[in-house]
């Protein structure tokens, strides 16, 4: 692996070296390395579409690490990669794509990752976005990702996209059984002309079922966000969705909210807000001393963090 | 040393251009100060003006000796300026322990941080790592607000109502933050307040009143007029000629 890859990996999955426990590396279309432990087995799908990642039932506290990189010019794939939580396992798993485009070809990676979380089992899942471009080449990304969470299930999910990407699409669905619990927290920031689209679809069918989605973006330049997020509660639930956004130079934010009660006893709350910086936050933060655009960096990165 | 000269200021109203403040000219020593006077008589205005929030229509402003006058908000900040505002300002994301950090103008350990939240009668422990956003009270903020000028440690310390938003309790744990400074002065602190007790503590008060300075000088020469001035009637009252 040559220096740009392993600083894609340092990136987006916080490797250096070879990370402890089960990974699985990819890079340029092509498995790079691998690891297996006795708790979690990852091996490729019959049709060899992607893998699957086995953990087995009762798994504490193991980490895997299945980052995705791409550092040549005009590479496009599409994985199919299933991830399959036994039950009372509590693991974390941290995916993450970096394309470093040097060319003028578009290079583009787009995963559909499904999740099977078990029984009363304890899921992190941590993905990281990132895009660099030398040449004109774009940098895109298509995130999938399909969660089916059973009865006592918990699932933290965790998604961060911070400039380089070109264009992203990112679809979330989710099932939940009784008892079973969600939470997405989206960061996001786009300039220069990119555009990024988020679409979370959550349908709250289990009894006592909840779910969480907060998305917290940065819209610059001109580029373009758009978040979707519907929240269907179909028994007696909880869900809250909240899109946060501040905009900036000549940028354009959507927030379409929808929230569906499909049962007496659904509780959804959904709040949108898109701004600018608040005039008085520069002029506090100029009060301490701090210029104009130092100010404008501190408000954005504590926003994001 | 602060020293405004002739400074006016006028705004846009509803009713056309009005004056807010009229041909102001003070100057302002090492200790303690406190400007007060009625409601919308321009005390307000005159600290962000000193702050470099708004410009003076006409006027200027020395720091020692400087003129500071077409300097921005950071120069003067970077000169000795503070300021806390009446109305905290909230930030989603940015913690206590950055916001001191940042007014500290460096990295500083939490328990650096924490000395200065205990100052201003927070519990440092629970507040540290919260961010400055809705979930805090206007009590808390306003006290984290004092905690951060507090922090710079500059010269020139401008408090606007810092009594304002703060129950009773933590108000007697205010005043014995502002003896402690003016205990331990070095510059100037520089307090809006209607209140006696801050008055009680001053070594200078100026009254402003109507755009004006009504008024300025030791506390004791200038507190019992100030608190039978016929200003204090009913507007109302005088122009029908009823009031006193």
């Amino acid at each position: 692996m040559n220096n740009t890859e392993l600083e894609l990996l340092k990136i987006i999955a916080d490797m250096e070296g070879t990370p402890e426990g089960a990974f699985n590396i990819r890079s340029n279309g092509s498995l790079d390395s691998r690891r297996v432990t006795e708790n979690i087995d990852i091996r490729n799908k019959a049709d060899n579409s992607g893998i699957e990642v086995v953990i087995k039932s009762g798994t504490k506290g193991e980490k895997v690490h299945i980052p995705v990189i791409i550092s040549e010019t005009g590479l496009k794939e599409l994985v199919y990669n299933d991830f399959i939580i036994g039950d009372n396992a509590d693991v974390e798993i941290v995916a993450g794509c970096g394309i470093h485009n040097c060319g003028d070809e578009e290079s583009r990676h787009d995963g559909i990752h499904t999740f099977f979380v078990g029984k009363n089992a304890k899921v992190k899942y941590v993905e990281k976005h990132y895009g660099k471009a030398d040449g004109k080449g774009e940098s895109n990304m298509n995130p999938v990702t399909v969660i089916n969470i059973a009865d006592g299930g918990y699932m933290e999910m965790e998604t961060t996209q911070i400039e380089g990407v070109d264009f992203t699409k990112r679809s979330t669905k989710a099932r939940l059984s009784d008892n079973a619990t969600l939470i997405i927290r989206e960061k996001l920031m786009t300039s220069g002309e990119e555009k990024a689209e988020t679409d979370f679809e959550v349908e709250l069918d289990g009894e006592n079922s909840s779910a969480n989605v907060v998305s917290r973006s940065v819209a610059k330049d001109n580029s373009y966000q758009l978040f979707l997020s519907k929240i269907n509660g179909n028994n007696v639930c909880s869900g809250h969705s909240e899109c946060d956004a501040i905009i900036m130079d000549n940028a354009k934010v959507s927030a379409i909210p929808e929230i569906t009660a499909n049962h007496l006893d659904a509780a959804l709350i959904h709040e949108a807000a898109i701004g600018k910086i608040a005039g008085e936050q520069l002029t506090k933060l100029m009060t301490l001393g701090l210029t104009e655009q130092e100010a404008e960096e501190q408000i954005v990165n504590g926003f994001l963090k | 040393m602060l020293e405004l000269k002739n400074i006016s200021f006028s705004a846009e109203g509803e009713n056309g251009v009005k004056e807010i403040l009229k041909d102001i000219s003070l100057k302002i020593d090492n200790g303690f100060v406190v400007i007060t006077g009625p409601n919308g008589g321009g005390k307000s205005t005159l600290a962000k003006i000193i702050a470099g929030i708004i410009k003076p229509t006409k006027g200027k402003i020395l720091l020692d000796g400087e003129d500071i006058t077409e300097l921005s908000i950071t120069e003067r900040a970077k000169r000795g300026i503070s300021f806390a505002f009446q109305q905290p300002v909230r930030f989603k994301g940015i913690t206590v322990h950055d916001l001191i950090s940042l007014a500290a103008g460096k990295d500083i350990s939490i328990a650096e941080a924490c000395d200065y939240l205990s100052q201003v009668g927070l519990c440092a422990r629970d507040y540290i790592n919260r961010e400055v956003n809705a979930s805090l009270s206007g009590g808390e903020l306003k006290r984290i607000e004092i905690a951060t000028v507090l922090a710079r440690g500059t010269k020139i310390s401008l408090f606007d109502e810092p009594e304002a938003g703060i129950d009773l309790w933590s108000f007697n744990s205010l005043i014995k933050v502002f003896e402690k400074m003016h205990d331990n002065l070095g510059g100037s602190i520089i307090i809006i307040s209607h209140q006696e007790r801050i008055l009680n503590i001053a070594d200078k008060v100026i009254v402003v009143s109507a755009g004006k300075i009504k008024n300025q000088g030791k506390k004791d020469e200038v507190l019992p007029d100030l608190l039978g001035s016929t200003d204090m009637g009913c507007r109302v009252l005088i122009e029908k000629g009823e009031g006193k």
